[in-house]
């Protein structure tokens, strides 16, 4: 008979928290909150095994909701505290919960350099296009033009597209889902949860309070077929209610709509390849935004690469093997010495 | 005492037995006077003499060559009894160049020895220093020195002829010739530096030779030439028996952190981003990673101290240190350390401020930042470095605290500690007391719950790490429920929980030693001093001391929380005098916690005190200046 030691079977309610949650009601916030505790219980981790860290924004109350570790931390810079955590601790799954404006305003440097370090790390970038916790001023991805209180007359500032920053950075692995849509962000959260290497999630989120129906299209059944196109790797860029609707390049190698049937066969489209070495595909699908252009969803990109943290804690071991194990009055006699009698 | 001895010559010299020496040598930047000013040092302490260093280099990497602003200078004194300065005139100057002699020349004592390089004051060297007239021969200006116009350029040309060097490359071995006449002069013996110059040119032998070859033309110079009628001996310090080496503050930090993690049993993470003066404590900590030191050298400073959290929430020990532009930065994060009540050393070398500063010379202008530079009450411990040595000592009581605490540490360091060096006596292992690292493991409420901030007798809270079953638990910078570590709104909670921490840091006084005196433990005049000013102020009141005047020290390592009998001190004496490299930082502290008429000594010109500044303020101060 097996004596293995199986793991306590998990569910959902273990990680829930015995905090109060406190998001505005219908917050986009509470399915994604669902759907990471659903998914955790299907990665055969121990709990305690768990850490979140956040910044600060609404999104960022996240780990008080979990019954995990956790920390909720200072604005912008949960991408630095995981990565200082993960590289002493490498048996932990540690998730970082950001904001649009907590991770590409203030935190821009930082997850630039945690994704171009590719640290073992699982990130969810809530992306409301605003900021809620400081009540509804534009962020660093709402649209040029945005009017909000710090914007009366519209924002000038262009916005960023949080998937292209990732790939810009050479992302490991970068996927897009919206709130709503739970089986499809179920399956993006699982297979960043099983990827090795920085795994950038980017939520559209949808904040009724201040930002209300930002993302309808990519919500509403019926409308979404039609906005979006639903990516999977070695599979042709297609998408409409009717699929009749597909992606291929032009001559000048851009993106380019084209109706099916009519001479143009799927061969003709562009197949997505979500192991190419090279970003520029990827990127170039990330610069395709709705209204000008149908919004891919799902996983832009997911390679191998060393982590981070393997990296750092593998070259302690390496210089441990060569130099020989640590020896303070090594340390402490190193250079010249001489004696007083 | 002074001695005629023949040498193989004919020449008669005189030896002249000597208690201390202060030698500078000075040039361009690229001229190499840091190598050798580190060379003389070496050789001096192997030799048993006392040492203190002062390098002194420009901001500039590469200022224009032959400039004012391109002059590097090393100051040392090596003495056959106790010192605790590079001293404050020069006995013996070297200069390189015209630039170097232009604005050195002031620090060389009447009577003092003038080695200059007589090849490099041709036309363009002298304007690039701003000279109409070429000073050597101006006889008037240099009246009053024992002046040494030497050929080195064409000298070390000669020395390395044979050697096929580039005319560059026989050029740059020109150090090495001013070194080996100053070695003449003071007797040194050069094996050490022999042995340095095999092992460092160990791939380019030819470079090995021409500068071995430079090092005895100088001595060979001193030999030979009528100029010097006498050389010098400084006999062996009567240092406390043990084993010593030379170390710099800098890898003293580094190495006291490394050795109190190791001891007990801890490894180290380091998260750090490079900054004068304090970047060579991230590449002393980078080259011991078989001691499973985890260093990371991070986008700026806030990753760094943020990192440093992150750790130590994961149960690590974390260090992070920068200077005062980079601690600016890290606020933020430090106060998230200080309500998280996570352990972890922030090391602060400071230097010229404010902004940018001046980012090669000292100050102690960071006192008050680090008691107060945070938002909100945030009070953190703050332990000082008094000397190079004692930053190995300042650095294991720091983290000490940060354990036993769960705090932030603030270290305090400075730019003239961090890059002097001094004789170090390497310590017996054995007497290194581990620090407690405990992490909790079980429950600690009724119902098996986890109370993150139920605290102990002390106020400290558990440290729990992520991985621990059953302990799952949230931290972060919103304010908490005592004992439970929910987020908390609750106007008593928040008072009870800055209470609190202040009343954690406070009890600390309680688990230092007492502040000690030196000298009697009342009087007319107490000096109170902190940092990297202990040893020219300790100088001075020791000759104020053998003067007869009525005169005690009173050096302060532990400056936040302070220790407990020091408001008494303070009051047993009839006038107290606190000299900083600032405008006052201390000074304010101790008038406004002990209502103290405290008087300062304060100066702000990138450079420590000399002796006799602080001496004279201690006399004018006793009324009899
Ligand atoms: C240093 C600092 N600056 C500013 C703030 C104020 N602040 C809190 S959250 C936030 C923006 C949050 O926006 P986002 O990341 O999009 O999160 P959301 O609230 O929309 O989930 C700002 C500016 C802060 N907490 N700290
Ligand atoms: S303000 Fe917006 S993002 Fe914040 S909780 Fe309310 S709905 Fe959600």
């Amino acid at each position: 008979m097996s004596t293995s030691i199986d793991l306590p079977v998990l569910t959902p309610k273990d990680f829930a928290s015995d905090q109060e949650v406190r998001w505005c009601p219908r917050c986009g916030d509470y399915s994604i909150l669902a759907q990471v505790k659903k998914v955790l219980p299907t990665l055969g981790i121990p709990k305690e095994n768990f850490v979140f860290v956040s910044g600060i924004g609404c999104s960022s109350r996240f780990p008080y909701y979990m019954n995990t570790y956790g920390m909720h931390s200072i604005h912008g810079r949960a991408p630095a505290i995981a990565t200082g955590l993960k590289v002493v601790r490498p048996d932990l799954q540690v998730w970082v919960i950001t904001g649009d404006g907590d991770a590409l305003s203030i935190g821009g440097n930082h997850f630039m350099h945690m994704i171009r370090r590719n640290v073992n790390l699982k990130v969810i970038l809530f992306n409301n296009q605003i900021y809620g916790l400081t009540k509804g001023q534009y962020s660093p991805t709402s649209p040029q033009g945005k009017r909000t209180k710090s914007t009366p007359y519209g924002s000038v500032d262009a916005p960023l597209t949080p998937v292209s920053v990732a790939l810009g950075a050479r992302a490991s692995f970068v996927a897009r889902s919206v709130d709503v849509d739970i089986q499809h962000l179920c399956m993006v959260l699982e297979r960043a949860a099983h990827h090795k290497g920085t795994a950038v999630v980017e939520v559209y989120q949808d904040c009724n309070v201040f930002n209300s129906g930002a993302f309808d299209f990519a919500s509403k059944k019926g409308e979404k077929e039609e906005n979006c196109i639903y990516l999977e790797h070695g599979k042709p860029l297609i998408f409409g209610k009717a699929r009749d609707k597909g992606v291929r390049l032009n001559s000048q190698n851009q993106p380019e709509i084209v109706e099916l049937g009519k001479g143009i066969s799927e061969d003709d489209l562009l197949f997505h390849d979500e192991k190419a070495d090279d970003p520029t595909l990827a990127f170039l699908l990330s610069q395709m935004r709705y209204p000008d252009s149908p919004e891919p969803m799902g996983v832009f990109r997911a390679i191998d690469r060393p982590t981070y943290d393997d990296e750092l804690n593998d070259q302690v071991r390496d210089v441990t093997e060569k130099l020989g194990p640590a020896s303070l009055e090594a340390m402490l006699n190193s250079g010249d010495t001489w004696t007083v009698a | 005492m002074s001695a005629v001895d023949a040498e193989t010559n004919g020449n008669f010299r005189t030896t002249e037995q000597v208690d201390a020496v202060v030698i500078r040598f000075c040039g361009d930047s690229g001229d190499g006077m840091q190598l050798v000013g580190t060379q003389f040092t070496n050789v001096s302490a192997v030799f048993g003499n006392d040492v203190s260093t002062l390098p002194d280099f420009p901001a500039e990497i590469r200022a224009p060559a032959g400039t004012l602003g391109g002059v590097s200078g090393y100051q040392l004194c090596f003495s056959s009894t106790d010192i605790y300065t590079p001293g404050d005139e020069v006995d013996t100057l070297v200069a390189m160049n015209p630039a170097a002699l232009k604005t050195n020349l002031a620090d060389l004592k009447r009577g003092g020895t003038l080695i200059v390089n007589a090849d490099a004051f041709g036309k363009s060297d002298l304007s690039k220093a701003g000279y109409e007239s070429n000073p050597l021969d101006d006889d008037d200006a240099l009246a009053g020195y024992r002046v040494h116009k030497i050929d080195m350029t064409r000298l070390t040309r000669d020395a390395v002829a044979d050697l096929g060097l580039s005319l560059k490359e026989a050029d740059r071995c020109k150090n090495f010739f001013a070194l080996g006449l100053v070695y003449w002069l003071y007797d040194r013996d050069p094996s050490t530096t022999q042995e340095w110059v095999k092992s460092k040119f160990a791939k380019r032998p030819e470079l090995a030779q021409a500068n071995l070859a430079a090092l005895k033309a100088g001595s060979d110079i001193g030999y030979s030439t009528q100029a010097f009628t006498v050389h010098y001996k400084v006999p062996p310090a009567k240092l406390p028996p043990g084993k010593y080496r030379k170390i710099t503050g800098n890898e003293a930090v580094a190495f006291g952190l490394v050795t109190a993690a190791h001891v007990s049993g801890k490894e180290l993470f380091y998260a750090g981003y490079p900054i004068t003066p304090a970047s060579d404590i991230l590449h002393e900590l980078s080259k011991l990673k078989n001691f499973g030191v985890r260093t990371a050298q991070v986008e700026d400073e806030i990753a760094a101290i943020t990192a440093a959290v992150g750790a130590s929430f994961g149960g690590a020990f974390a260090v992070t240190a920068s200077s005062g532009p980079g601690i600016a930065l890290k606020s933020e994060g430090i106060g998230l350390g200080v309500i998280t009540e996570l352990p972890m050393v922030i090391v602060n070398v400071q230097r010229g401020g404010p902004s940018t500063g001046l980012p090669t010379k000292t100050e102690q202008a960071d006192l008050l930042m680090s008691m107060f530079g945070r938002n909100g009450e945030c009070p953190m411990p703050i332990v000082s470095c008094s000397t190079p040595g004692d930053a190995f000592d300042a650095a294991r009581e720091a983290m000490r605290l940060a354990v036993e605490f769960m705090t932030p540490v603030f270290l305090l360091s400075d730019g003239y500690i961090a890059n002097g060096a001094e004789p170090w006596k390497i310590p017996n292992l054995s007497d290194l007391k581990p620090i407690d690292f405990k992490h909790t493991r079980e429950p600690n409420g009724k119902d098996g719950e986890y109370l993150p901030y139920l605290r102990n007798d002390r106020l400290v809270r558990p440290w729990a790490v992520p991985g621990t079953p059953g302990l799952e638990h949230r931290v972060g910078g919103l304010e908490k429920w005592d004992v439970t570590g929910n987020v908390s709104y609750d106007a008593d909670n928040h008072q009870h929980m800055i209470d609190t921490r202040a009343k954690k840091v406070a009890g600390i006084a309680d688990h230092i030693p007492e502040q000690p005196v030196e000298g009697p433990d009342s009087g007319e005049l107490l000096v109170v001093s902190w940092g990297g000013t202990y040893g020219s102020i300790r100088t001075a009141v020791q000759r104020a001391q053998r003067a007869g005047h009525s005169v005690s020290l009173a050096h302060i390592r532990y400056l936040s929380p302070f220790p407990r009998n020091l408001g008494d001190l303070l009051k047993r004496f009839d006038k107290v005098l606190v000299p900083e490299l600032n405008n006052g930082q201390l000074r304010f502290l101790l008038r406004a916690k002990y209502l103290v008429d405290a008087q300062g000594l304060n100066k702000m010109k990138g450079k420590p005190f000399l002796v006799s500044e602080v001496y004279d303020a201690i006399l004018q101060h006793l009324g009899k200046a």
